[in-house]
C-alpha cells in the first residue's frame, strides 16, 4: 500500500512539473467540444440533448493523450526498468500510475464541465453525482488505458495503437457515463442514475483488478 | 515443428468442412420448407447462426489460448492464438455483414445498435486492434505475452458490452436455439455448423503452421552462409 502511495505521488509529482502538458490537453479537450457542436449545428435544443456524448468523447479524446504521455516519461532513458529494480512490486506501480492517471482524467473532466455549460447550456444543480459519474468513469478509463500505454509506449506507431485497442474496449464505460451524465443534465424522472452508475462501478471493479493481475507480465518479459 | 506439422489432417478437415456446407447449404436453399413470415429471406439463417456460433468459439479459443501461453510460455499457444483470433475477427466480419444482408429487407435497415449485432462490431474492433499491436511489435517473447494479457482483457469485457448495450437499446430477436426453431430447420444449420467448425479449425491448425515457420526465423534466423545456399537453390529452381 505504501508502494502504491510512493509510485501515485511520484507520477503526480511528475505531471504538477509538466502542468503545460495539463493545459495543452484541457485546451484540446474543450477545442474538441467546440468541434462537435459543428456537426449539429446552431440548436440549442439538439445541443444541450447532446451535450453529455459531447463531454464524455472530448475526455476520451484526451485521455488517449493523457494516458500516453504517463508512460512515454518512462520509456525516456529506460526508466520502467529503473523503476522496476526497486523493492516495490510491479501491481503497486500499475496502482501507482491508474491511480495518478485517474485522477489527471478526473480533473481534466470536471474542468471540460464549465465548457459544456457554457457552449451547450448543459448545466445541472446536481455537481456532487455529476463528479461521482466522472470520477467513476474516468477509474474506468485509466485501468485499461495504464495497461495498455504501458504496452503501446514500447512499440512503433504508438500513437495509433493506444486508441485502436482502448475505444472498443472502453464502449460499456462510454455508453453508461453518457446516460449517467444525461439523466443529470436533462432530469431522471424514472431514477435510471444507479444502475447506470453500478455498471460504470462494475467496469472500474473488473479492469482494476485485470490490470492489477496482468501488468507485471506486460512489463516483467 | 515436429513431423505433426507436416500432417495432412488440417486439409482433410477443411476439405470435409466445405463438402458439409456444400449439403447443408444445398438442403437450406433447396429442401427445408421457407420460414411463415420471412420466405426466403430467413434462409440466409443457415449459414449466418452457424457463423455466430463458430466465431464465438474460435474467439473463446483464442482466449484459452491466451491463458494457456501466458501459464506454459510454449510457444505453440502463440501460434495458436494468432491463427485462432484472425479466425475469429473474419467469422466475426462476416456475421455483421450477413447480419446486415438480413436486415435490410426484414427490418429496413442495414445497421441496428442492438445488443448482438454492436457486441460483435465492438469484437472486431476489439481484437482487430490486438492484430494490430502483433503487427507493431518485433520482439517475438514481447508480441507473445501483450497479445495474450490484450486477449484476455477484451475476452473479459465482451460480456459487459454485451450487456450494457442490452440497457441501452434492443430489437434483435431472441437467440436461434434448437428449441425455438421447427424441427425442419434443424438439420440444415447442424450440417453448416459442423463444416464451418471443420473448416475454421483446419484453417487454424494451417495457419498456426505459418506462423510456427516465421517465428522460427525470428528466434533464429537462418546463419549467412545457409540463406545464401538456399537464395542460390531458389534460383536455379
Amino acid at each position: 500500500m505504501r508502494d502504491v502511495l510512493l509510485a501515485q505521488r511520484k507520477d503526480l509529482l511528475l505531471q504538477w512539473r509538466g502542468r503545460a502538458q495539463l493545459v495543452a490537453i484541457f485546451a484540446f479537450g474543450a477545442a474538441t467540444l467546440l468541434l462537435f457542436s459543428f456537426a449539429i449545428g446552431p440548436d440549442s435544443l439538439a445541443l444541450r440533448q447532446h451535450a453529455a456524448g459531447f463531454l464524455w468523447l472530448g475526455l476520451l479524446l484526451a485521455s488517449t493523450l493523457s494516458l500516453a504521455e504517463s508512460f512515454e516519461r518512462e520509456t525516456e532513458e529506460q526508466a520502467l526498468e529503473g523503476l522496476l529494480l526497486l523493492p516495490a512490486s510491479a501491481r503497486a506501480l500499475y496502482y501507482g500510475k491508474a491511480i495518478a492517471n485517474c485522477a489527471q482524467l478526473a480533473l481534466l473532466g470536471v474542468a471540460l464541465v464549465p465548457v459544456m455549460v457554457v457552449l451547450y447550456d448543459a448545466g445541472t444543480t446536481r455537481l456532487v453525482p455529476l463528479a461521482g459519474v466522472i470520477l467513476l468513469g474516468t477509474a474506468g478509463l485509466s485501468a485499461p488505458g495504464t495497461l495498455y500505454a504501458a504496452m503501446t509506449a514500447q512499440t512503433r506507431a504508438r500513437q495509433t495503437l493506444l486508441p485502436l485497442l482502448l475505444f472498443p474496449l472502453v464502449v460499456p464505460v462510454l455508453l453508461a457515463a453518457v446516460k449517467a451524465t444525461s439523466l443529470l443534465i436533462l432530469g431522471d424522472p424514472m431514477g435510471q442514475l444507479r444502475p447506470w452508475a453500478s455498471l460504470l462501478a462494475a467496469f472500474a471493479v473488473v479492469h482494476w483488478a485485470l490490470g492489477g493481475l496482468l501488468f507485471a507480465r506486460v512489463v516483467e518479459d | 515443428m515436429p513431423a505433426a506439422s507436416q500432417s495432412r489432417v488440417p486439409i482433410l478437415l477443411v476439405a470435409a468442412g466445405a463438402a458439409l456446407l456444400c449439403v447443408g447449404s444445398y438442403w437450406g436453399l433447396a429442401k427445408a420448407p421457407g420460414e411463415v413470415f420471412m420466405g426466403d429471406v430467413q434462409r440466409i439463417m443457415y449459414v449466418h447462426v452457424p457463423t455466430a456460433w463458430n466465431a464465438m468459439l474460435a474467439l473463446t479459443f483464442s482466449f484459452v489460448c491466451a491463458i494457456s501461453f501466458l501459464f506454459t510460455e510454449s510457444w505453440k499457444w502463440d501460434n495458436r492464438l494468432e491463427a485462432a483470433m484472425e479466425m475469429g475477427v473474419v467469422l466475426s466480419l462476416l456475421l455483421c455483414t450477413q447480419g446486415a444482408i438480413w436486415a435490410k429487407p426484414t427490418w429496413g435497415v442495414w445497421w441496428d445498435w442492438d445488443p448482438r449485432l454492436t457486441t460483435t462490431a465492438v469484437m472486431v474492433f476489439a481484437f482487430g486492434g490486438i492484430l494490430a499491436l502483433r503487427a507493431f511489435v518485433d520482439d517475438p517473447m514481447k508480441r507473445a505475452v501483450w497479445s495474450s494479457v490484450a486477449c484476455i482483457v477484451a475476452f473479459a469485457d465482451v460480456p459487459i458490452v454485451y450487456f450494457s448495450v442490452r440497457w441501452w437499446n434492443s430489437l434483435h430477436q431472441a437467440q436461434s436455439t434448437p428449441e425455438t426453431v421447427s424441427k425442419a430447420f434443424h438439420w440444415p444449420l447442424r450440417i453448416n455448423a459442423f463444416g464451418i467448425l471443420f473448416v475454421w479449425t483446419g484453417l487454424v491448425a494451417l495457419r498456426a503452421r505459418v506462423a510456427w515457420l516465421r517465428l522460427r526465423s525470428e528466434i533464429a534466423p537462418p546463419l549467412p552462409q545457409h540463406a545464401a545456399a538456399d537464395a542460390r537453390a531458389a534460383r536455379s529452381a
